[in-house]
Formats: structure tokens, sequence, C-alpha cells
């Protein structure tokens, strides 16, 4: 047996190298299959990476903490308290990476000139840092300082339209714990440019102490948003918070944005049914190439035949050779997936459809990013269903009678 | 001149198993062509139908700079009037006036921010869905009744019922004192989380007079079912105001830039897929054709020694390419067709749609779109590259010489 290998392999890997024009026509497709595989799926995991990041670090977190009725109508009335020895303890964990406590509750802001409905933030500063894309995209004056900072900051919308801008002061009017209408003036001290109209239009921020001063709810909060070490524990940490906090309504950001789980997901699906469709495209053209090779070789297949070689060592012979071809395809598709996505860098900008990536929740540069498990894909895919479709030539060749074959012209 | 076609039909059958396998990629490429682009396209009808008929209109007349910065102040005197006078002249009923201000409205125990809007009860229901998804209590009755209906989730948010009173406040044209307060005679759900969340519908009459409008409004609302006569509308309604200069007619994917740009964007997205793909089967089929004029060296060295000139032989090879990728093609485009006239008729629905649609607001199933643009267009790109692709092979007969050729084996 080991004797027969020693045989079949150098003998394929030579048979190769002598036509050497059909062996590069072969070479080309697989890897332009392999490359189309990893390029396309790099793009597909680009985007959906972006949704998810794009979800997760614009204010939602890992998890999120709220009490029972909030989500279902978030107003000042549903708050929870952060003096809470079991919250304190559970929240205490070694794979929770951040914690962000804020106040969320609707409000009116009203300028000289207009005034419109927004939702009003009340944030601690140096806890917001990793959660959200506000310390980034300040545009004009600065991030709010502490949880005591007296000012307010507004999206850059938000500031046209109400035709304020920044040092001037707006009127933050909303409920406080009694039902009772508040409101104060606050002087704008950050503009921040949002690539999401949305938050940009209809959020103002301003620090979490202030904000619980002006509703009256000291110490108590509307949220808690939760960044995690590792996003692979998020069932386990989701599991053991709910547990130990029965009283609070606690989700993981499954649960919050299922759009945004179900685009993912289905980017995932739509990957295997891609490399399906990529790899039939080309194995047509992979098995036709074979096979007409084996025509074409079909005096050489009588001789060995008439010499004495089995139809077994000859399908062994020429499904090495496929082999050879398969993997040398998949060495060069790969290295030019890889090369062609370091080629386009951080991403393609897509600015210029800013507006429709918003509805689905992408910012405007959608990044090529390549994993393991989809190369792992691509590269099975081709390997597996590779090595079945190219037993049919094999089986061919060992299949001609010697002497017809031996006298075909 | 027949003669060359029935020898390009003959040579094509003389390796069967070639021809086959040839066709069948071909054939696979142009239905899974047809298939996704008909899907692709059908979706995208179906959002621009919902797009336009839930609220927005296709197109909408409105004070130039006011869909840019939405103030009370930027209104069109006399909209009623006017709105009478485009139906009158274009024909269509399906043309009713709006005007929209923001206000506080309270109930007992709530205060929101909401979008105001002022509609003629009687065309309303021509432009939007919204009068047809009452689901508690009643629509608007008359022009001038004293009350409004409210979105569901504004409602839930607001514990309000049909019946119950709120209080209104904002501030009129003027810049005086809006505030009153109506009964709500109607709930309604249009599935849209914005529309639900913060629009509140009176009757004109009734706005104009609690806002101080006189006989002013903001916009006129012109909707016909069919989009791709948008061009035409546009002009004949632009034709229209043209005695009133500082009147615009935007149409819809001017009011919804987000809903055009991500079509755009998934359009392109698409096409980049699209390119793959096809690169993919071009090279397949390529290698096909050249392997199988390599192969016919001799033939080809006997016909030149026959007195065929090379040109000739050039032009067998292309007609049986032609021959070869027009059956295959035919072939597949009535597969495609086939599949997508299958889920024409049943719709088309998978895993998460459900949530995808209620994002977008459209129905969980999507049905190909079948039009000449949608099944013509993939098979018409593979087959101007596989001819494309079959010039190669074709080219390289001229380098022949007979009798080299004749003793090629």
């Amino acid at each position: 047996m080991i004797h027969t290998a020693s045989l079949l392999i150098p003998l394929a890997w030579r048979n190769l190298w002598r036509n050497r024009r059909r062996t590069f026509v072969i070479l080309f497709a697989i890897s332009l299959g392999v490359w189309a595989m990893i390029f396309t799926s790099a793009f597909l995991r680009g985007m959906s990476q972006q949704i998810l990041d794009d979800t997760i670090y614009n204010l939602t977190g890992h998890i999120q903490i709220h009490a029972k009725q909030y989500l279902d109508d978030p107003v000042i009335d549903h708050r929870f308290s952060l003096i809470d020895d079991a919250l304190f303890d559970s929240l205490n964990h070694p794979a929770i990476k951040q914690i962000s406590a804020r106040v969320r509750v609707p409000a009116v802001v009203a300028s000289e000139q207009d005034s419109t409905g927004v939702t009003l933030f009340g944030i601690d500063p140096e806890n917001e840092g990793d959660i959200s894309f506000l310390q980034s995209s300040i545009i004009a004056g600065r991030y709010l300082d502490t949880a005591a900072d007296p000012g307010v900051v507004i999206g850059k919308k938000l500031a046209e339209r109400l035709e304020t801008g920044l040092g001037k002061r707006i009127v933050v009017m909303s409920q406080d714990k009694n039902n009772e209408i508040v409101d104060r003036g606050v002087r704008i001290v950050g503009i921040f440019d949002s690539q999401m109209d949305g938050l940009e239009s209809s959020c103002i921020f301003m620090g979490l102490q202030t904000s619980e001063s002006l509703l009256k709810i000291k110490n108590d909060v509307s949220e808690v948003a939760i960044i995690l070490h590792d996003s692979a524990q998020l069932e386990m940490i989701t599991r053991q918070l709910q547990q130990e906090n029965p009283h609070l309504d606690i989700q993981s950001w499954k649960q919050l944005e299922p759009l945004a789980l179900v685009i993912t997901e289905l980017y995932d699906d739509f990957h295997i049914v891609w490399h399906l469709i990529v790899f039939l495209a080309m194995g047509f053209g992979i098995v036709n190439t074979l096979l007409m090779a084996v025509f074409e070789r079909t005096r050489e297949f009588g001789l060995f035949q008439s010499l004495g070689m089995k139809p077994g060592f000859i399908l062994a012979q020429v499904w090495i050779e496929s082999i050879f071809l398969i993997v040398l395809g998949l060495v060069l598709g790969n290295l030019t997936g890889w090369l062609s996505v370091l080629a386009t860098g951080d991403g393609i900008d897509v600015s210029a459809f800013a507006q429709g990536m918003e509805m689905v929740n992408l910012s405007n540069v959608i990044p090529f990013v390549i994993i393991q498990d989809d190369l792992l894909l691509a590269n099975l895919v081709v390997i597996i269903l590779g090595m079945l479709t190219s037993l049919y030539p094999a089986w061919h060749a060992s299949r001609l009678v010697p002497a017809d074959a031996i006298t075909r012209v | 001149m027949a003669g060359n076609w029935l020898l390009a039909w003959r040579n094509i059958w003389r390796q069967p198993r070639r021809t086959v396998l040839t066709m069948l990629a071909i054939a696979f490429g142009a239905a899974l062509l047809v298939f996704s682009i008909g899907l692709q396209l059908g979706q995208y009808d179906l959002m621009i139908q919902n797009a336009v008929r839930l609220y927005q209109g296709l197109f909408q007349v409105q004070q130039q700079g006011y869909h840019d910065d939405a103030k009370i102040r930027t209104s069109i005197p006399g909209i009623e009037l006017l709105a009478r006078k485009l139906r009158q002249q274009s024909g269509l009923d399906s043309i009713a006036a709006r005007a929209n201000g923001f206000a506080l409205i309270s109930s007992a125990k709530r205060t929101y921010g909401s979008l105001v809007v002022g509609v003629q009860p009687e065309y309303e229901k021509y432009v939007s869905t919204l009068p047809g998804v009452i689901k508690q209590g009643r629509y608007l009755s008359s022009d001038n009744a004293h009350e409004l209906v409210i979105g569901e989730s504004l409602a839930r948010n607001m514990k309000i019922k049909p019946g119950d009173e709120i209080t209104l406040m904002g501030s009129g044209r003027d810049g005086s004192i809006a505030a009153s307060i109506i009964p709500v005679v109607g709930i309604y759900a249009s599935g849209s989380r914005e529309l639900d969340r913060q629009l509140v519908q009176m009757p004109l009459a009734a706005f104009q007079d609690i806002f101080s409008m006189q006989d002013h409004g903001h916009a006129i609302v012109i909707y016909h079912e069919d989009v791709k006569q948008q061009s035409q509308l546009h002009a004949v309604f632009k034709d229209l105001i043209a005695d009133q200069q500082q009147l615009v007619v935007l149409s819809w994917d001017e009011i919804q830039p987000g809903v055009k740009q991500m079509i755009e964007l998934d359009y392109s997205s698409g096409w980049l897929m699209y390119i793959v793909l096809v690169a993919v089967i071009v090279f397949s089929i390529l290698n096909t054709f050249l392997m199988s004029v390599l192969e016919r060296t001799r033939e080809f060295g006997i016909m030149l020694a026959l007195g065929y000139t090379p040109y000739n032989i050039g032009r067998l090879v292309m007609q049986e390419a032609f021959i070869l990728t027009s059956i295959a093609l035919i072939a597949g485009t009535l597969i495609g067709l086939g599949v997508n006239y299958y889920f024409y008729i049943y719709g088309l629905t998978f895993s998460g749609m459900d949530e995808i649609a209620r994002m977008y607001n459209m129905p969980a199933v999507i049905r190909p779109q079948i039009s000449p643009d949608s099944v013509l267009i993939g098979p018409g790109i593979i087959f101007l590259f596989t001819l494309l692709a079959a010039l190669y092979p074709a080219s390289r007969i001229r380098k022949l010489e007979p009798v080299e050729a004749m003793n090629h084996i």
C-alpha cells in the first residue's frame, strides 16, 4: 500500500506538469472560485460585524438592566435604585468590563426659536467611554466632564433644528418623580456629530447627577448598560444576573435588538448558501475540464492498462492529480483572497448611502473582515465537494477498455 | 452559410457529455441570476410601495425650504383651495392637505412630546393607510370635528383609551400658545414604530384653529399606486403649481431619502456578488471552450489543409459557442422564470423575515418581480460575457500551422 502510494503520488504530480497550460487553466478556475468565496464572505462578514458593533457600542451594550415595566413604557416611574447590595454584588463580576448607569427619560427641549421632543440621557461620562459613540464624535465644544457637569451635549441636527448652538442656553422640560413638570435652563457645552441622524436629532446628554437632581431621583437610574470582556459569555452572564436580581428586567442585546440579531443570523446562513452557489458555478467548469483532460489522455490510460495497471490504480492516480489541483488552487485562492482584502484597507466608504445605512444600523464604512470560521467553511466546501466531483472523471478514466483506448486517435 | 450553422450544430453534439455539462453551467448561472434579480427587484418594489402608501405619499407639495427645516411658519396659504384645485385639474382623488405641528400632549398621568398633524379626513383615506388601521374606536369624522386619533404605542404609554381627553400644548404659527383639551376618538396601529409612537392626527380645521394657522397648511400629499409613472406625474404637478414660485413638488425619494439609499446600497452590494458570480461562471465556460479548441488541433489542421481560412474556422467556433450558449440560456431563463412564477403565486418567506418586515413596514412575504428587466438582465450579461470568452479560443486558431496541427495528437 505504501509502495503504491509512493508510486502514484509522484506520478500524479509529474502528470500535472506535463501539460502545463491545462494545469494552469484548471488552477485558475479553482483559485478564482476560492477567491470569490473568501472575498465575498469577508464583505458579508464585515457588514454583519459592523451591524453588531454599531448596535452594541451605540448605547446598547451587551446587557441592559431596567426596572420591570421600563421597556414597555420608558418613563421616570420605572426606575430602580443603584444603592442595592444584591445588584452591586452581582455586577462585581470578573467577566464584566464596564458598567454604565443612566437616566433615560422622555423630555422636551426648547430654544427661543423652536421646541421638540427628545430623549434625555443622564450619564456618568467616565463610565460611558467604550459603550457609546459620544466622546469620539464631539465636533465643537467639549464632552461632559463629570457626572455633575451642569452643561448638556446635543447633536448637530438638533442644534440646527432648534436654531441654537454652542454656548447658548436651552430649556429642558420633563416630569419628575411626582409627575410634576420640571424645567431647567442649561448651557450647551458640546455638539456631537454621529453617523446616525436619529441619535443626532433625538437625544440630549447631561451629567447623571444633574439629571437626578432635576428629576428629584437621587441615586435612581433608568438603565444600566454592561459591556463584557468576552461576548461568548453573554448568555451565561445574562442568566446569572437574571437569577440574582429577579426584581429587575435584565436582557441581552439579542432580546433588545432583535432586528440586528436576525440580520446577522441571516448573513451567517447566507454564507453557506453562497459558498455552495459559487462552488456549483465553478464545479461544472472543473468537472468539464478534468473530464476533457481524461479524454485527451485516453491513449495513455489504455497503454497503462495494457501494461498491467489496474483500473483502481488509474482511478486513484487521476483522483490524486485532481486533489493536487484542488489543494494548489486553494492555496492560491486563499492567498489572493487575503491580499485583495488587505488591499481594501479599512473598508469601503459608503457614506453616499448614509441615511439608508442608518436604517439598517450601519455606519458609513464597511470593513472587509476575514474570520477563521469563514475561511474554514470555504476551504472545506471546496475540498470536500471538489474531491467528490473529481471522482467522476477519475472513474471515467478507469473504465476505458485498453484495446479501444490504445487505438483511438 | 447555412452549411456552416449545420456544421456548428453537429460539432456541438460530437461531444454530448461536454456540451451538456457546459450548458448546465450556463443554465444554472442564468436561472440563479433570474431568480435573485427578480427577488431583489420584487423586494424593492415592496419597500417603495409601502414607504409611499403608509403615510408620506408619492409626492408632496410644500413651501420651499419646509422639507429641510420644518418650521410651522413655512406654510402654504389657502391650502384647502390649492388641494381642491389640484384634484380637479389632475383628475386624481388621492390628494390631501395636511398641517404639521409639535405639541406636548398630556393625559392624567403622562406627558409626551408628539407630532400633531391636521388632515382632511375625507381625502386622507386615499393617501395614507392610517385611516384604515384603526384598532379601537373610529377615525376622524369630519373636517371640523374637535377630536383626534392617536398611535397605539403612544396610547399605551399615555394610558389612554378612546373617549379619554388629552391636553395639548404647543406654540401656534404666530408664536402664541396653542392649547386645547381634545377627546381621543380612535387608536390606530400602522405597524410603523415611528408613527405609532409619536403621531397624532386631528381634522385640519381644528388644527388651524388651535395653532392659529388661519387657512394655512404645510403639505399637500399626493398618492398614486404606480410608482413607475413617477416622472410623468411629477411633471404634471409641477406644471399645475407653476404659477406659485415658492412651492415645490417633492418626490418620495426626496421625502424619504433613507428608503431610496437603502435600496441603492443593497443594489450595489448585490451587484458586487453578481459580478463575482458571473466572473466565476464565465471563466469556467471559457475553460471549456478553450480546452475544446485545443483538443481539436488535428481537426482544424485538416480543415486548414482543405482550404478553410482561419477566419472561417474562428467563425465556426463562435457559431458553436453562440448555439450552445443560446440553448442553455433559454433553458436557464425558463427555469428561473418558473421558480419566480412559483414564488410570485405562493410568496417567499424565511425565518427572521417577520422582524425585518416590521422594521420596514412591509408584509413578511416577498414576491419576485416578473418583468422584462428582471428576466433579461442576468441572462443578457452571461450571454455577452460568454461570447466574449469564446473570442479568445477562436482567435488562437490563427496561430495554427496546417502541417504541424495535423500531426498533433
